[in-house]
């Protein structure tokens, strides 16, 4: 890698620099997703994002299912979206969000012709947009123009003890070198919230960040449960995590020490660039499909026992610092850090072999989730639809 | 395996087993960063990524591992002791 610090990257027309090239083919709701599958299949080069929501959703809820859906057609690893909606008016919200970011994107709407009308002429531009994406060419953009998100899951000691702080050496470098970094997670930080809070870069974003996690906190009250009763899980005891404090706290191992410069609601683009929280749920697919939609083209994951997630639109580098994890499931793992429970590999050392291996990806390598097949496309969903 | 445990933090007052150690097994930890060791005589078995006490523990002690409180000892707690929810709990939901 030259010292400047470059990967090998595509520059979007709005100079969002991305790490791979899809033509997206977004369902708006639903219905929808038997004619964005329909296209794909007649055009098997571009990429369907099938998901079950998008009717009779309100509020807030509504509004995050258009921030998630606009963010992932706007994601730089996307070159040009279609959009296919039942109706025409959110279908052409969604378009109109996607078009802010100067790509190729057109929508149909299903009603008044039907399915395979709709397919014949969504193919004939997804047929077009995938020729034209393919004559674009990776060229040398520097590292401080992306954006990369974070998060663990099966997660067991070996993850607070290796791969999560392991992650944080990475993370560090990646914010000392002006890297965007997004972390989230708020169920799972209950327990080491106030070193969060403390690593607020002012008091305005300490104020943010404490909002969002006094929010999760007041629904699961309002639920009438006792989820923190629950943590940690039976599984987390008999792997040796005595206490939620001791999972929170293996937990952020893996954002390092940098400030945190900004706190976002779920799916919200960063502005600032350096390690941004962002308000999410714990579960990865979940995460990462918010993640993604916030303008993440990379995504690391560490995991303890052997979580195998993966996403359609942004490469997951899976790495575990568990011996077993690493033999069992090497198929599933990109980075194997188990030697760092030996002492054979330094934090420092295995920081860097995370960062040797980010850079392959970014450059074109696929990850294992990629090579496997893992699309996890999972739309958070506030509350229940009307 | 030369170590035992490995030690998060400076002010810890666990470790964490790195492999399954032995009731009456002298084993040596040491700090991830800085590299000092320690070493302790473990008094029960203590399976790998259980935690193994580096110091004495009254009832009603803050417990420390990544230099922060993890929670509170409800039993008195010797060096060498498996530090686990029979003797350490939460101090955030109680």
């Amino acid at each position: 890698m030259s010292q400047d610090w470059t990967f090998w990257g595509y520059r979007r027309p709005n100079g969002a620099v991305g790490s791979r090239n899809y033509v997206a083919i977004i369902p708006v709701d639903d219905l929808s997703n038997a004619a964005a599958e329909g296209v794909a299949s007649l055009v098997p080069g571009a990429l369907a994002l099938p998901h079950p929501y998008g009717r009779l959703q309100f509020g807030d809820d509504l509004e995050l299912h258009f921030r998630t859906l606009i963010g992932t057609g706007r994601n730089a690893n996307v070159a040009a979206a279609v959009v296919i909606g039942i109706e025409p008016n959110w279908t052409e919200r969604v378009v109109a969000g996607i078009a802010e970011s100067e790509k190729p994107v057109v929508g149909f709407a299903i009603e008044g012709q039907g399915d395979t009308a709709t397919i014949a002429q969504a193919a004939k531009v997804a047929r077009q947009f995938l020729q034209d994406a393919s004559e674009l060419r990776r060229e040398p953009v520097p590292i401080s123009d992306a954006i990369l998100s974070i998060k663990c899951g099966e997660s067991d000691t070996t993850s607070g003890l290796a791969s999560n702080p392991a992650l944080g050496v990475a993370v560090d470098w990646l914010v000392d070198h002006g890297a965007t970094v997004i972390f989230g997670e708020t169920s799972e930080i209950t327990g080491a919230e106030h070193l969060i809070a403390r690593r607020c870069v002012n008091e305005a974003v300490r104020q943010k960040y404490l909002a969002f996690h006094e929010g999760y906190q007041s629904f699961i009250r309002s639920t009438g449960f006792d989820l923190l009763g629950s943590q940690p899980t039976q599984g987390n005891i008999a792997g040796g995590l005595s206490t939620i404090e001791e999972k929170a706290l293996g937990n952020i191992q893996k954002t390092g020490t940098r400030p945190v410069v900004d706190a976002l609601g779920p799916a919200e683009a960063p502005t600032v660039r350096g390690l941004n929280f962002m308000d999410s749920s714990s579960a990865a697919a979940e995460y990462i499909t918010l993640a993604a939609a916030a303008g993440s083209i990379f995504h690391f994951f560490t995991t303890g026992q052997g979580n195998i997630v993966g996403n359609p639109v942004i490469p997951v580098l899976k790495t575990t610092a568990n011996p077993k994890t690493a033999a069992t499931m090497g198929e599933h793992i990109d980075v194997d850090l188990s030697r760092l429970l030996t002492l054979e590999m330094s934090l420092e050392e295995a920081g860097q072999a995370l960062l040797d291996m980010m850079w392959r990806n970014l450059n074109g390598r696929l990850t294992a989730a990629e090579v496997l097949g893992h699309k996890e496309f999972v739309l958070t969903k506030l509350y229940r639809s009307a | 395996m030369a170590y035992g445990f490995l030690i998060h933090g400076a002010d810890d007052h666990v470790g964490v087993a790195v492999r399954d150690l032995r009731a009456g097994e002298t084993v040596t930890g040491v700090y991830q960063k800085g590299g000092g060791e320690v070493t302790v005589t473990v008094l029960s078995d203590i399976p790998l990524g259980h935690k193994v006490a580096l110091v004495n523990l009254n009832p009603g002690d803050r417990v420390l591992k990544y230099n922060e409180v993890i929670g509170v000892a409800t039993q008195p707690i010797r060096v060498g002791d498996h530090v686990h929810v029979h003797n350490l709990k939460s101090v955030r939901w109680a």
